[in-house]
């Protein structure tokens, strides 16, 4: 099971945290110092995984980004390597080319795609298709809620000014 | 521009603050500045959602600052209350936020979460299955053990909602409901069965998970879908889901990890299972092995499953194939998994190896820190006999580059378990550990310490006494020459002493002052580590008896001599108990002495005589000179006996090793009902199982004499039930009071009636020394608690006990004229018991009392034992007490039947049935009687129960058998 999601840029700024098991206020900075350090010190050539505690980190680069992902020791490395790409497949269909700034201005949006990337530290959907359907369903509903809310503002402005 | 370009990117209207916000603290150049920005925003946020009528829309984005907040490592809780407020709004926007906010902000222990449970449960009703999402996703981070049941029923209920994203979220809530409390949810266990048959392959995907956790907990009751999870995987293997769950044209890969996951639990020694998947595990690798990484994350688990479950030798052959591409690749990752598979394939067949010998090697030298460590994980699973030096060696070497703590001492568990295992010789095994502890220090788990003494202790387990003595003149050896380094840790140095002090003087080779200089001055130079001290005190101690008791002068030099009387003052109550035990030690006769810290005596059991029988004659004459009865605690506080009896029923669980009363509980009370039952029949005592046991059960063999006894004195005959104290005495520390009265400090008081006080109290130091597991189990306030309180109620009761009998229990007079008949019937024993109420001892200060022995003391104290030398046979009696022809013929009827029962009553098996399970006995528990009996003799604590022992043994019944107080007592 994934212990928790850390997104980290370059300069150890944290982007994104979800933390699927209880850590307190004080193991998170812990876990999130320990872990920024040792993964942006590594080189590019070594393999994608620190051991972290008793548990592992597999992390990737993307441009700025480092996503990271503790799991436990028997979980399957490659596979949660994987689970990193395909969340960022799907920020890039999402947002269309998604880059640092994306995820700084609409973090919220980040974690409502990772909500439905990953639940209770499982991966929860491999098909993409249906994780935009859903990110859509759910803006669309937003967009009319909010054209109604105009509407609805409108015809009382209009109704105090006739 | 840059505006431009950043509200091109922002969707939900965030306003201008926050968008500065963001890009200040994009834009800092430091963490202070940083800090400082974010601190501004937290006052800022404080001071707007404080305000009332906050715009719902405003609200939301505050909420979304907050979470910002909170990401950079603020503390932003005083916001917490307002997202759990925006979890109640209508519009799906602000209630997905609230829910974000909060299932980021709680932990399911947080006090807000009964705020939330009333919504969820609403949400959860709705029809519109996006809020049903949102609150489901909410639910499996926020929902805890106990309000599990409060949203249970709707979560089931949604397995059958018609949207398949619902299905799935609520069979991913049943799973963490599993985690978080199984018990809880077990009876909707076989709907992970029902799921894995929907038709959306992602709800089924979603059971797996669940089940696999399941299968983990337990295999059996799931071994019936192995055809199930065979046919699902051959299938997804052979690209029947739909393309919509490919991976990079992998099909569903992350579904085939899952299942081969499964069935690698499934097929465990299980050769019919795996037979089963034999064929499927074939294509599955065939077909994965198209070089792109999540091909390889399935062609790894495959290696995993194949080599978990029952072996297949073509299967093997082609996860090695798989294996040696892997290690042989430039891709690191590869490589790593490549040493992780043939860690695994290792395990069955340790040829597979051999060929990837350089390719380990390599992975040992480069210089990926996590390539490095997973090797060297890899070699601790290989080593054998052979290359345990090789492989040691490397570890060490890698232990002195790492940094971090947690890993260091990962490393040296493992090293000093190949070390133990393995060691070719005394000489290395003893330098493997002084380096390991030297590098981790008191990284080092204290149970490697202790376990490194007793291997000391009782050799290499074969029955070469050459070699062990050999092993202990080393460790003394080499303990020596460490002692020249400047700091050393804390349990090496425990270990030091420890062995110093149990064979410092055994080979001869260094004088017993030659040891204790280097003890006193080990314990000078680490004056502030009480623990240590400790030890080297009881070392000395050690290193003197023996000395004393083969006949030589104590190694007391001045410089010890000052050090004693230093320690005799210092505040640690531990060091000055130890200190003046030792220093009455000294004053001991060599037997005495001998007895009390034999050689090389650190394997042999001790026994103890937890009912504290030897003292029933004690007691009895106590009570005819017109001591009080002991009371119990509640009883004189004015508490009914049921609260009592509860109190001391009490602390429950598996294996009680606490003294049931005079300590604090944390535990919960229990409802009272249970002891308010037992209360109505007398002669039902159906307790909760707790710390109650069935004598009989507990004692096995041992309870062969109690058929005999119970008949003869009861004759309902109850299932007997007592007070599970095994254990209890194995406290180290001061002595307590069930600690005290070992039987072989009984026999040797019979021996030299001088020993008595002193005897006990020497006892406990000497079990405390040992490194036996239990040793790891101090409380040591405990017993200073207890001390307290028996003090104070000996200020309260003690000073009545020439007040003949008044006010005690309610069943007090009955059983003190019953003492006086069997008083009566006893010759000699109670014109010696004369009542003396010793004037208020210090019961803290122990060495007192065998400095200077008072007149009072030990005469009574030493008649109990013998008559009741025949309570204690079962235990092997130190050599030097041979029981003396007076004692001999007075425990005559008793010995020669205890002696029947001598075979079945093992060292260690005796139990301390005590007879507290009568809610009318006035005595709850015996064990609260312990020192004052024993040392002091506080007529006070006499009790009743005993008297009926010494009834029971007029009568002729074998007291072995505790549980005759209990039949006695109805």
């Amino acid at each position: 099971m994934i212990q928790f999601v850390l997104l980290i840029s370059r300069q150890g700024k944290v982007r994104l945290t979800k933390w699927y098991s209880p850590y307190t206020q004080k193991e998170r900075a812990k876990a999130i110092r320990e872990i920024s350090s040792s993964v942006l010190s590594r080189g590019a050539k070594l393999c994608n995984i620190v051991e972290w505690k008793d548990k592992r980190v597999v992390y990737k680069r993307y441009a700025s980004l480092y996503f990271c992902m503790c799991i436990d020791p028997s979980d399957n490395e490659l596979a949660t390597l994987e689970t990193i790409h395909h969340f960022v497949e799907i920020l890039d269909r999402y947002f269309g080319n998604v880059c640092e700034l994306d995820l700084i201005f609409n973090f919220h949006k980040a974690y409502f795609i990772l909500d439905e990337v990953l639940m209770a530290g499982e991966l929860q959907e491999s098909s993409k298709k249906s994780v935009a359907r859903v990110i859509a369903a759910q803006d669309q509903l937003v967009e009319s809620a909010k054209e109604q809310q105009g509407s609805i503002s409108n015809i009382i402005k209009q109704a105090t000014q006739g | 521009m840059a505006a431009a370009l950043i509200s091109a990117q922002v969707g939900w209207g965030s306003s201008k603050e926050f968008l500065d916000l963001v890009k200040q603290i994009g834009e800092c150049r430091s963490k202070a500045e940083e800090d400082k920005i974010v601190l501004g925003e937290i006052e800022l946020l404080k001071k707007k959602m404080a305000e009332p009528d906050v715009p719902k829309k405003k609200m939301k984005e505050y909420v979304i600052r907050l979470v910002y907040v909170e990401m950079l490592g603020h503390n932003a809780s005083f916001g917490y209350i307002h997202a759990v407020k925006m979890t109640h709004e209508h519009s799906l926007a602000a209630k997905k936020t609230g829910y974000l906010a909060t299932s980021l902000f709680l932990d399911d222990s947080h006090d807000l979460i009964i705020l939330i449970v009333n919504t969820i449960q609403q949400d959860l009703k709705s029809d519109n299955y996006l809020v049903v999402c949102a609150a489901l996703t909410a639910v499996c981070k926020l929902i805890n053990a106990e309000t599990i049941p409060a949203v249970l029923n709707q979560v089931a209920e949604l397995l059958h909602h018609p949207k398949e994203l619902v299905r799935r979220k609520a069979v991913m809530a049943l799973h963490r409901f599993y985690q978080r409390s199984p018990s809880t949810v077990s009876h909707l266990m076989p709907r992970f069965r029902q799921v894995l048959c929907d038709k959306d392959p992602s709800v089924m995907s979603a059971a797996l998970c669940g089940l696999y956790e399941l299968i983990v907990a337990d295999a059996a009751p799931y071994k019936n879908l192995v055809a199930s999870f065979v046919s699902i995987l051959k299938q997804v293997a052979e690209h029947r889901l739909p393309k919509t769950y490919d991976y990079h044209k992998t099909p569903a890969p992350f579904i085939q990890i899952k299942l081969l996951k499964i069935l690698a639990l499934l097929g465990v020694a299980d050769k019919a299972a795996s037979e089963n998947m034999y064929s499927v595990l074939a294509d599955v690798l065939r077909k994965s092995d198209t070089g792109a990484t999540i091909g390889n994350a399935i062609l790894y688990e495959g290696i995993a499953t194949i080599a978990a479950i029952y072996p297949n030798p073509k299967l093997l052959q082609q996860s090695a194939q798989v294996t040696s591409r892997f290690l042989k690749s430039e891709s690191h990752n590869l490589r790593y998994m490549g040493i992780d598979a043939l860690g695994r394939i290792v395990k069955i067949n340790a040829d597979f190896a051999a060929e990837h010998q350089l390719a380990v090697i390599d992975c040992l030298e480069d210089p990926d820190e996590t390539l490095k460590r997973k090797t060297l994980e890899l070699l601790f699973k290989m080593t054998k006999p052979a290359n345990v030096e090789v492989i040691v060696e490397r570890m060490i070497g890698y232990m002195r580059t790492v940094t971090d703590a947690h890993s260091k001492g990962t490393i040296a568990g493992k090293v000093i378990e190949l070390a133990e295992r393995f060691a070719p010789t005394n000489e290395w095994f003893i330098l493997t550990m002084n380096q390991v502890f030297a590098l981790a220090g008191d990284l080092v788990k204290p149970k490697a310490a202790h376990d490194l003494m007793r291997l000391i202790a009782e050799g290499n387990g074969e029955e070469d006494e050459a070699s062990d003595t050999q092993l202990r003149s080393l460790a003394v050896d080499s303990y020596l020459d460490l002692l020249e380094a400047p700091k050393l840790p804390a349990l090496l140095l425990q270990v030091i002493c420890w062995v110093l002090g149990e064979y410092g003087t055994a080979d001869g080779k260094h004088s017993a002052t030659a040891i204790v200089t280097s003890l006193c001055d080990l314990a000078d130079r680490y004056s502030e580590d009480t623990t240590v001290r400790g030890y080297a005190v009881s070392a000395i101690q050690k290193v003197c008896a023996f000395q004393v008791a083969a006949g030589r002068p104590a190694p007391v030099t001045p410089e010890v001599r000052s050090f004693l009387d230093a320690l005799c003052m210092s505040r640690s109550t531990d060091l000055q108990q130890r200190a003046y035990e030792l220093q009455a030690l000294l004053g001991l006769g060599t037997d005495a002495v001998g007895s009390a810290l034999p050689e090389d005596a650190s394997c042999e059991d001790i026994e103890v005589d937890e009912s504290l029988s030897f003292l029933g004659a004690f007691v009895a004459a106590a009570r005819t000179a017109g001591a009080k009865p002991y009371i119990s605690e509640n009883e004189r506080l004015g508490l009914p006996p049921t609260t009592d009896l509860a109190t001391l029923l009490g602390p429950s669980g598996p294996r009680p090793a606490t003294p049931p009363s005079h300590s604090l509980r944390f535990e919960a009370y229990e409802t009272p009902t249970i002891p308010a039952r037992n209360m109505t029949p007398p002669e039902q005592p159906n307790y909760g199982a707790g710390d109650l046991m069935h004598v009989e059960a507990a004692r096995g063999s041992a309870a062969s004499g109690a058929p005999e006894a119970s008949g003869r004195g009861q004759t309902g005959g109850p299932p007997k039930l007592g007070l599970r104290l095994d254990g209890v005495q194995k406290k180290w520390g001061r002595s307590t009071y069930t600690s005290a009265p070992s039987t072989s400090a009984a026999s040797t008081s019979a021996s030299s009636s001088s020993a008595p006080p002193s005897a006990p109290v020497s006892s406990a130091p000497r079990e405390e020394a040992r490194p036996t597991p239990y040793v790891s189990d101090r409380r040591p306030r405990e017993p200073e608690v207890s001390e307290e309180k028996k003090k104070l109620a000996a200020s309260l009761f003690g000073g009545g006990a020439a007040t003949t009998s008044r006010g005690g229990g309610k069943a007090a007079p009955r059983p003190a004229t019953k003492t006086k008949l069997a008083e009566g019937g006893r010759a000699g024993t109670p014109t010696k018991s004369t009542p003396v109420p010793q004037p208020e001892v210090n019961l803290l200060d122990f060495g007192s009392d065998s400095e200077a022995p008072s007149s009072a003391a030990p005469t009574p104290a030493a008649d109990p034992f013998k008559q009741l030398e025949g309570l204690s046979v079962s235990t092997p009696a130190p050599p030097s007490t041979e029981p003396s022809p007076a004692v001999a013929a007075a425990a005559k009827p008793a010995f020669d039947l205890a002696s029947l029962y001598a075979g079945p009553t093992q060292p260690g098996s005796v139990v301390g049935g005590v007879s507290s399970n009568r809610p009318t006995s006035p005595v709850p528990g015996l064990t609260n009687t312990g020192p004052g009996l024993a040392g002091n003799g506080r007529p006070n604590s006499v009790s009743p129960v005993v008297n009926k022992a010494q009834q029971a043994q007029k009568a002729g019944i074998v007291p072995q058998n505790p549980d005759i107080f209990h039949d006695l007592l109805g």
